[in-house]
Formats: C-alpha cells, structure tokens, sequence
C-alpha cells in the first residue's frame, strides 16, 4: 500500500510539476503556522482591495494564470497561457480564449466548469455591486463559455496586455452554485460565503473568525494528490511588524511572517536569534527623487507650478544630472533598507525584460565630475559657496512626507549637494496631507510646491504602459484637472508621446519592451525622475519551513502547495 | 546695645526678603543652579564644542561614547552633544519666548476682566473659547496658512520660529488669565484699593500702582510653569514631525528621530529625554520656591 502510493506520487509529480521534487504524502508534515500582522476580515478579493484579504483567500480560491517569481505569466488553472502566436489572442488584440486543465474539481468534489469563470465575471461586473476588483474588468464587453472547459472574453478596444482578467489573486473564479444568490447587492450580504469560500486551492477553510484567526485544512480534492504537505494551517492576523518579525525569528512560534518593514539592523538583530531566514524579493517600487521643471514660486499665484513659468534654474540639464550623480545610492540602501533595497537606475527597475541598462553609470556617486560639470555649465560658486549665475542661486525646497527613512535621506542627500555648491532646505509633510491628493491642500505631492519631491511608487502586475503612461505632456497636475495626474516633473516630450501611442498598438512582448526602455531611458537620461533605491519587499520563514518562492508579483501565497517541513 | 544695633541695621528691602527665603527652597535652588547651567549649556557650548550639529560623518555613524564625540553620534553620525546644544537653544528660546508672550496675553487678559466688570462676561467666555482650542489642529491650519508667508520674510527656521512661538502663545495664555483674574476681584475690594480709589486714583495707575505688584506672586508662578509648557509643546510639535526642518535639532526632534532605535541605542532616547525632563523639573522647582518667596505671610513664618 505505502510502495504504491509513494509510486503513484513520484508519477504524479512528475506529470504535474517538474521542477518540483515530490517530497511526501499529502498532510505528512502536519502544521504551518502563517502570521499576517494585518488580519484578514474577509476571503472574497471581489469585496475588499486589502492585500492581506487577497493573499489569505489565495490559499483557498485561484485564478486562471498568474505571475512567478520573476514576474512571468504562468498558467494556473489553465492548460497554457493564450498568446497571439498561439491564437489565444486575436489578431486584432480585442479578444482573449482560455482552456481551463481536465479534470479540476472544487474542494467539494463537484467539477470546475467554464459557467463558473463566466460566472465570476458576472459577479464582479454586475451594475449593483460594488465589486472591488472592477478595474481588472476594464473595457471587457463579454465574457462567454464557448465549451465546458473553454471561455472567451471580449474587449471593446484592443488590448495589447489582456491578462488583467482571471490573473492574479486580485481575480481568482469562485464557484458559481455556491455565489449565484449573491449577486449585486446582496454580495456583501452572504457572510457565510464570503466567509467559506468554496475553492479549488490547496487548502479549505475550517472555521474563519474575522480580524482575528483562520483555521484551514488541505483540500482533499486538490488537483495534485502529494500536496499540500501540511494537513492543517493557521493563519493569524493582528499585532505589528516588529512582533510578527519577533514571533517568526526570535521565539519560533510561527514558520511564515508577511512584509517586514522594519530597519535593517532591527531584521538583522532578529535573524540572529538563529531560528528564521529574512528573504526579500523585489517588485517595480522605486524611491526616486522629482524634479520640478516648472517654478513653484509663489508669487506666481494661480499659476505658480505650471508649464506656464518654467523653473529658473531646474530646467538645466546640467543641473539635474549634477544632482544625480553627487548621490550615493549604495550607502542609501544601506542605511535605508538593507536587505529590503538595491540601488537602481531606473525608474522601471523590472520586470527583467523591461529593465534597461543604459543608465547605471549612476550608480558610482562623482561628486568632483557634478562640480565639474556645473563649472562647465557657467554655474560660479558664490561667497557662502552656493553656486548662482545670471542672479539665479542653486537654492532648493526639497520635500518628503515624514518617515525617518525619508528625513535621513533627506539630511545625507542635502550634505551631498551642499559638496556641489547646491544649497536645499529640507521640509517633510504627514504622509496622509502629502498623497492626500487634496485638492484645497498646497502640501499634496501632485501640487508639487517645491523644487525636488521624493517618494517611492510602482505599478500594479507587470506591464508598465499605464505607468509609462503617467509622464504623457497632458498628465502634468494642473488646476484644470483639479491637481490631478502622474506627471509630477511636469516632463513633455512628442516624442515620449509617441512611442507610448505605439506601444497602445503592439502585441508583442519583446517589441513592447524595446519600446518601455525606450522610454524609461528618455526620462533618465532628462534626469527629471532621479531613481535612488529598488524597493523590495521583506518577508521571513521559520529555517524548518522549506519552498518558500517570494514573490512580488502576485500573493506571497501563492505556491503554498510547495510548501513542506525541512527534517 | 543690641536695640540700637537693631535700629541701625540697613532696611531690609522686599527682595532681600524673597531671596532669603527662596534660598530655603532647597529643591527651589538647585532648580535653578541647573536651569542657569542649561542656559550657560546651551549659549555659550557651541562655542567651545565647535561641531556643527548638522554635519554628517557617515563613517563615524552609531558610534558610541568617544573622545571625539563624548555622547556618541546617531544613525547618519552627526554628534550628539553638540545637537543637544543646539537642540536646547532652540528648545529654551521657544520656552521662554512663548511664556513672555503668553504672559503679556493673560495678564492683561486676566487684570482687565478682573478689573472692569463689564469685560469680565466677554473676557472670560473668550478664554474658555480658546481653552477649548485643540492646539495640533490650530497648529496645522496655521503653518498651511502662513508658513509660505513667513518664509519669504525671515527665512525658514526663523520663520518657523515665530509661528510656533506665536501659537503656542496664543493658546496657553488662558490659565494664567484666570488665575490673574481671580486675585484681582479680591484684591479690587480690599480697603487700600478703596481708598486709592476715594482720593481719586484713575484706574490706570489703580492698575499699575496697587494691583500688579500684588497679583506679581501668580504671575511669576505661572510664567515658570508657562516655560515648562512651552517646551514640552514644542516638543510634542516637532516629534510629531511638525514645524522645524527635520535636519534642524530640537529636543523633542532628537528624541522622535532616536525612538526606532529604542532597542539598540537607548542613550539616544535618554539624553534628550533627560534634557526636557530635568529642564521642565528646574524651572517647575523654581516656580515652586518662587511662590513661597512671594508670599508675605509663608515668609513671615
């Protein structure tokens, strides 16, 4: 009995994963203990943008395709990933099919059918509900089950990146006789539904006490028959960073610990107890520096910080790359974020075949070639050793929202340009006034009432054309859009412009990326965005947890199936 | 012979008085020794510990006590002594500059309600009008209103500085008021009062004359708590990161910027905290022994 199902598991795992070694029987390794320090108060991602909503119902319900750990697509429930080489796109990018696998059932034994994918896309996208995920759904006409295993959706103008839909935890299928008297607006009203969620994950809920604990058990119906290795699992929620940091590797009380965001010598000090590994893995956030290429004065009223006044000395060139090169991004990450960071050139740092190379020259911080160059530029060294020409002083309002990250930053950068002949004044705002995007507000990061910002942004899954899309000429927060917009250096190019309208029109991956460095190397090398530190995200897992695969792109669950105990 | 030695020894003035009795006020003194030594600390330090407090030394960073830098350096390695001292000079500035103004405030506020029964209604409404003021709130509008302003004026820090000495002004002036106030009713009915008044004395120099030196004892009271206060606030305001530019030190910036490394570099946390503690202690000892001093009738015991 034991030979053969050992037998029947190599086989298994071997037709299923092959990357993954079959390591036991399902259930062999007993418990997993995951600690979130935001609790959970649902397990339906349609009802609740929360991450830590979205990664818990992860465990119990999943989608069609979703990313890797390096940001590549990967099809989940689905037999392949649908391309145009390989006609799951059509030509003319208005339309996506999907094959689901054969033979996947729901944790309650009954099958997985297309009507349940069609379904779910009802569900969300039904004018009465308020269904979180919708932007996912943008532009989608219809979603349609052309056979049990087979559905296709259609958008209303093409689509060059269709995998927004059915990718992703943010859009897993939920199962259609379990929901279907919960649509519009009775869906927040199912709470024994939304609570229990019936899916076709590696695990099924037991009991789920909001905010507080769930208790989970393998699904005995998953589709691989050796996973999960854990026969239960708890997934508390609550407490902060630092405990849940505390409860993962110092006392062992938990094998898994989500983002970590605590200094590096706090993580490193932790670690040190001996009973957990810190593991970091890295998105699109990037810490970067704005440029204001517009003048903040002011005295210039309504029109202060508009294209109208373009700024009296930031529209230098020779300035802004000045700027860049007296940094030194290694020692940022060091003090900043350790582990958690990486110094970068680029405002678009990954995907891997996204990210450009041109520009790391940066990465060595000159503080004698910037003085060389602002010598060049006609920039003269006043009496107080701050450099002026033509009656216009290299004076700078720096701001920050207030984080002591942030305001060490600020004080080391601000010594930098100082050695520069560059003088600043350092000012931090509440981090809820400074993205309030108020628009009554002067401190807002979009009013941009200063000469340089800094913040840190990334860009949802792993197409950056929306975020490309923020530096557009009519992106600039005016007060015509009420402060609104992504374009805070106020850039303006026609020929940005027009390598993004074409990047709208192409379908292929690798010209899409030609074209994304493209325009990532244009606003580096105009040095209006000055990139300073990749962030990652932090987690940590106990050293007898084995399989743990970070992942940035998608839920940091989301190969739970692989997990198992190390002996 | 001892009569007429009595008899010929000097007038005892009134501040002879008060000092000999202050002087008593064990806790009184030495408040005050360590309040005039925060005060020599913190003006004339920098002149001798020329370090300037905003110069980073990345190398030299988390080091601890050295001959270099006697109390050690922070996370970016600037020294902590010499941003003691310069977190104290502005610290102190703020305390006393905001008591003087909240002093002027409540004492007109308080002698003019006390005095003219016809202002006493509008006064005193007013004053808990403002006790009902959230300061943070008031704190916040005004920096959004007028820090532009003052900035192109005086420049940021003194910009800065005159905002928050101006608000922590005008919102704790309220306690002084009342207390003022009341010494003035009973003082405005005892009988030297009435016979100024029946020989004609305006009420201005009525005022000057007879009521202030006698409500004197609250108002310095209060005043040396009114410092305490004062740096506390300001405390408070820049670690919640408000006012200053974060790389300008303060007191209660040093000890918002050294709480996430409560674990590792306590020290950081103490002597700021120290500093505010036994600064705010001093000046509440001295206002202690102050009162007793003033008060004819403990010093004639």
């Amino acid at each position: 009995m034991r030979t053969s199902r050992c037998l029947f598991g190599a086989i298994a795992a071997g037709s299923f994963l092959a990357a993954a070694a079959a390591q036991a029987e399902r259930g062999s390794d007993g418990h997993v203990s995951i600690i979130y320090w935001q609790a959970p108060s649902i397990l339906n991602p349609y009802l609740s943008g929360g991450t830590k909503d979205l990664e818990s119902s992860s465990l119990v319900i999943e989608p069609l395709g979703r990313h890797d750990a390096n940001g590549n697509l990967v099809a989940w429930l689905a037999e392949s990933v649908p391309t145009v080489a390989n006609g799951g796109v059509s030509e003319d990018l208005t339309s996506i099919t999907w094959k689901l696998r054969e033979g996947l059932v729901w944790s309650d034994g009954s099958p997985l059918t297309s009507e349940d994918v069609v379904f779910t896309a009802d569900y969300c996208m039904h004018p009465q509900g308020g269904c979180a995920q919708l932007s996912n759904f943008d532009s989608v006409q219809s979603v349609e089950a052309i056979d049990d295993l087979t559905i296709q959706i259609t958008f209303d103008v093409p689509k060059p990146y269709p995998y927004s839909v059915f990718v992703g935890a943010q859009s897993p299928v939920l199962q259609r006789s379990q929901f279907q008297d919960c649509l519009g607006a009775r869906a927040p009203e199912c709470t024994e539904q939304n609570f229990n969620p019936i899916g076709t994950g590696p695990f099924r809920v037991v009991e789920f006490r909001p905010n507080d604990v769930i208790t989970m058990e393998a699904n005995p119906n998953y589709r691989d028959p050796d996973k999960p290795a854990f026969a239960t699992l708890t997934f508390k929620g609550g407490g902060d960073a630092a405990a849940a940091g505390r409860a993962v590797l110092e006392t062992g009380e938990f094998d898994y610990a989500w983002n970590l965001q605590l200094a590096p010598d706090v993580l490193q000090n932790m670690q040190n107890a001996g009973k957990g590994t810190v593991v970091s893995a890295f998105g699109t956030l990037v810490e970067r520096l704005m440029v204001n290429l517009t003048d903040p004065n002011p005295e210039l009223g309504d029109e202060r910080a508009t294209p109208k006044h373009p700024h009296p000395f930031l529209t230098d060139r020779n300035v802004r790359q000045a700027l860049s090169m007296a940094v030194d991004r290694d020692l940022l990450v060091e003090i900043g974020y350790g582990q958690a960071g990486k110094a970068t050139c680029n405002v678009v740092p990954a995907p891997e075949i996204y990210a450009s190379t041109a520009n790391d020259g940066c990465l060595v911080q000159d503080i004698e070639a910037a003085n060389r160059l602002l010598d060049d530029a006609g920039w003269v060294r006043g009496a107080d050793g701050v450099r002026e020409k033509d009656g216009v002083r290299l004076s700078i309002l720096y701001q920050t929202s207030t984080n002591a990250v942030r305001q060490d930053f600020q004080a080391l950068i601000k010594q930098w340009w100082s050695e520069i002949g560059i003088e600043s004044e350092l000012r931090n705002i509440s981090a809820s006034v400074f993205f309030g995007s108020d628009p009554g507000s002067p401190d807002t990061f979009q009013k941009f009432f200063a000469d340089i910002e800094m913040y840190a942004n990334n860009f949802e899954g792993a197409d950056p054309e929306t975020y490309l899309g923020n530096w557009k000429c009519n992106e600039n927060p005016r007060p015509e859009t009420q402060w609104q917009g992504g374009n805070m250096p106020r850039f303006c190019s026609e020929e940005y412009d027009s390598m993004l309208a074409d990047m709208a029109k192409t379908g292929d991956i690798n010209e899409r990326a030609r074209l994304g460095k493209a325009m990532n190397d244009m606003l580096m090398q105009e040095f209006v965005i000055i990139p300073l530190v990749h962030r990652g995200r932090v987690s940590a897992h106990s050293n007898t947890l084995g399989g743990v695969d970070l992942n940035t792109w998608d839920s940091e669950l989301w190969n739970v199936a692989d997990w198992h105990r190390v002996k | 012979m001892t009569d007429i030695e009595a008899f010929s020894a000097p007038p005892r003035s009134h501040w002879n008085d008060v000092w000999h009795q202050f002087r008593t006020h064990k806790g009184a003194l030495a408040g005050s020794i360590f309040f005039a030594l925060v005060l020599l600390g913190v003006s004339l330090g920098p002149l001798i510990w020329t370090i300037d407090p905003q110069f980073i030394d990345i190398r030299a960073r988390n080091s601890g006590v050295s001959l270099a830098h006697p109390l050690g350096t922070d996370q970016l390695g600037r020294d902590t002594l010499a941003r003691i001292m310069a977190g104290g000079r502005t610290s102190v500035a703020v305390g006393l500059t905001a008591m003087l103004l909240s002093l002027l405030l409540g004492t007109a506020v308080g002698v003019v309600a006390g005095f003219f029964r016809r202002m006493d209604g509008p006064l005193m409404r007013a004053t808990d009008l403002f006790l009902a003021l959230p300061l943070l709130p008031l704190l916040l509008v005004i920096i959004l209103l007028f820090r532009d302003a003052l900035r192109a004026a005086f420049g940021p820090e003194t910009g800065i500085f005159i905002l928050i000495v101006f608000v922590i002004g005008i919102t704790s002036w309220m306690q002084a008021a009342r207390i003022v106030r009341a010494d003035v009713l009973a003082l405005k009915e005892r009988e030297f009062v009435l016979a100024a008044r029946s020989i004609g004395t305006p009420s201005w120099r009525l005022i000057t004359r007879h009521i202030l030196p006698n409500v004197l004892s609250p108002i310095m009271v209060s005043a040396t708590l009114g410092i305490a206060t004062a740096i506390i606030t300001e405390s408070a305001l820049s670690f919640l990161g408000l006012g200053f530019p974060s790389d300008f030190p303060t007191w209660g910036r040093l000890l918002f910027d050294s709480t996430d490394y409560l674990q590792q570099y306590p020290e950081r946390v103490i002597w700021p905290g120290l500093a505010i503690s036994l600064t705010v202690l001093s000046v509440n000892y001295i206002g202690d022994g102050l009162r007793d001093a003033l008060d004819p009738r403990i010093r004639a015991k």
